[in-house]
């Protein structure tokens, strides 16, 4: 009896002692793995802090061959030129409305043909869903040749429209979508039946308000994704007043002469939208992101 | 009841109606008018007369398109693996803290990834500019003189690789983080009684359990990569396109720049049956080490 207690204390004594020791060195390794996490982190952050201290420099210290990761004076000299001289107030707006657009039409037809997906039962619908799903893998980028010759054979090169169209392919908000309307509680929809609602009634009353988080959420990525979109924006728009920003500050060079600080303040004006939609709702983008790559969560 | 079925299959067909209107004119009509295209010699805009099989006879002769295989292939390999590794490493690095502390790090890391590329182009231009750029300190410490990256041939790629990883880090990075997040802190404490190493909880604990999503971020990488243009494209611009050239590039420059509308389609479709085998192929892989 005695024997065993001892024996139990000392296995008692002996985890108790290999936890200690665990959490011990768990204390001083985990000290230098969060100074390496930061220090880490610093750098990677580091070319972003560049390029904006450097777009807030006068033209003659940016060319300085020290290193000085302040301004010695604050000059909005860049930025004032870039808006002065470049189209970009133009460019912000058409970034605004392309982006606007695809969000929109994309939202709208895929939450609807999701709703049809999940809810309704009509010939045709496996076929459907697995054409969407195939188009998943398809690379719409390869069909960027054919896409412009659509786009001028209906005279939409150089306008909104022609920037807008060929971004609507997005299979995954759909299948999103689909997910989320399949896991609603079908008492919901039965107890609507009941009541004689129309589907749209059902679609618009329950389903819709139930998952605006997801709408949110998709809305978000999809907004970020057009406004980044570089290829296709680049080829659909030769006209300089027609360019989205992201285009618009790599293609008119002479804009900018061989201005450093000139060149990063448009550069900065290009991300300051996006960037600060992403710091105000990181909860949110990181969601959507997830939700786009398929993970729920 | 009847009657109610098929009011239930019109509403569904007129839910559908937009979404199959631009599914169809915008994705299937030029999927097939891309296939025909290709068997055509025509320009950019305008008709064409079939030709067959020409264009793609070409292709298997034209040493450009090989030489943008290659690179493409280059690409990919420089990317996709080392992007997924350091994102799983930082994720692990990110996940051990907490709270506030947690949102700022991650912040740090993930900010690039919603750049626009124009602007990570500016930001890396400048950070190598062969004259006033800070990375000029590390390459003169390495090569004894400055360095003008983009300019020099074999440096090319590695950089837009390097540049690459930077930027699209942060997507990996979330994706490891919820899968770190679902594991259950049990297994870790009880490795933790067993006196287990880092090394060895890595090995026995972490890897096995995040694979699947591993093999998601490799999947979705490799894909994305095989379309790489954007920033081979821009930090080319001013030198010579040709020794760095990608499939997509090689695309836009038959297609937009020499007018060779049915040639560019030629390439368009071999990009396609690219990446839907690997897509394919990767897929099947995945799974079969899935469950094993």
């Amino acid at each position: 009896m005695s024997a065993v207690e001892s024996q139990s204390a000392d296995a008692k004594a002996a985890t108790s002692s290999a936890r200690s020791r665990a959490i011990k060195s768990l204390d001083i390794g985990g000290l230098i793995l969060t100074l390496i996490t930061v220090i880490f982190a610093v750098l990677w952050a580091f070319p972003i802090y560049w390029g904006m201290v450097t777009s807030l420099k006068p033209e003659s210290q940016v060319i300085s061959d020290t290193v000085e990761f302040l301004p010695r004076t604050w000059s909005f000299e860049a930025y004032w030129h870039v808006m002065v001289n470049t189209m970009i107030g133009r460019w912000y707006v058409n970034s605004l409305v392309t982006s606007l657009g695809v969000t929109a039409i994309t939202l709208v037809t895929s939450a609807l043909t999701a709703y049809a997906l999940s809810q309704l039962r009509f010939p045709g619908r496996t076929v459907l869903w697995f054409l969407i799903l195939a188009s998943f893998m398809v690379p719409l980028t390869a069909l960027i040749v054919n896409h412009f010759i659509l786009m001028a054979q209906l005279s939409l090169i150089n306008t909104w429209m022609g920037v807008i169209l060929p971004q609507l392919i997005h299979p995954v908000v759909i299948i999103v979508y689909k997910n989320f309307f399949d896991s609603v509680p079908k008492e919901y929809r039965e107890a609507a039946k009941m009541d004689s609602a129309s589907e749209w009634r059902i679609f618009s009353r329950i389903y819709l308000p139930m998952n605006w988080g997801v709408t949110t959420a998709l809305s978000i990525v999809i907004f970020i994704g057009a406004w980044n979109n570089f290829l296709w924006p680049f080829l659909a728009v030769s006209r300089p007043e027609m360019m989205n920003v992201a285009v618009g500050i790599t293609q008119v060079n002479d804009a900018f002469g061989v201005q450093y600080a000139r060149e990063l303040a448009g550069a900065m004006m290009a991300a300051m939208l996006v960037a600060v939609l992403y710091l105000i709702f990181q909860r949110r983008v990181t969601q959507a992101i997830m939700l786009s790559a398929g993970v729920k969560g | 009841m009847i009657r109610n079925q098929r009011s239930e299959v019109v509403v569904a067909y007129l839910l559908i109606l937009p979404f199959a209107l631009t599914y169809g004119v915008l994705f299937l009509w030029p999927t097939v008018q891309m296939v025909y295209l290709s068997f055509t010699d025509a320009p950019l805009i305008g008709a064409g007369t079939w030709i067959g099989l020409e264009n793609y006879v070409e292709m298997f002769d034209d040493r450009r398109f090989w030489t943008s295989v290659k690179n493409t292939a280059y690409f990919v390999a420089l990317t996709v693996i080392p992007n997924t590794l350091i994102g799983l490493g930082i994720a692990m690095m990110v996940s051990r803290l907490k709270g506030w502390q947690q949102s700022v790090i991650l912040a740090m890391f993930f900010l690039p990834y919603i750049l626009p590329v124009s602007v990570v182009y500016r930001i890396w231009a400048w950070m190598f500019n062969l004259q006033f750029g800070i990375m000029q300190y590390p390459l003169t410490w390495i090569f004894g003189e400055k360095t003008p990256v983009f300019r020099t041939q074999w440096m090319f790629m590695p950089a837009v690789a390097f540049v690459t990883i930077w930027w699209t880090c942060g997507f990996n990075i979330l994706l490891f983080l919820s899968g770190l997040r679902s594991i259950s802190t049990d297994i870790y404490e009880a490795a933790a009684l067993d006196n287990a190493n880092r090394w060895t909880i890595f090995r026995r604990i972490t890897w096995p359990l995040i694979w699947p999503v591993t093999a998601l971020v490799l999947t979705i990488q490799l894909i994305l990569q095989l379309k790489i243009f954007d920033q081979v494209y821009l930090f080319v611009q001013g030198g010579r396109p040709d020794p760095s050239m990608v499939l997509v590039q090689y695309i836009y420059s038959q297609a937009f720049q020499k007018n060779e509308g049915g040639y560019a389609a030629a390439i368009s479709v071999a990009l396609f049956v690219i990446v839907i085998v690997f897509s394919v192929l990767q897929f099947q892989f995945l799974r079969a080490r899935g469950e094993k």
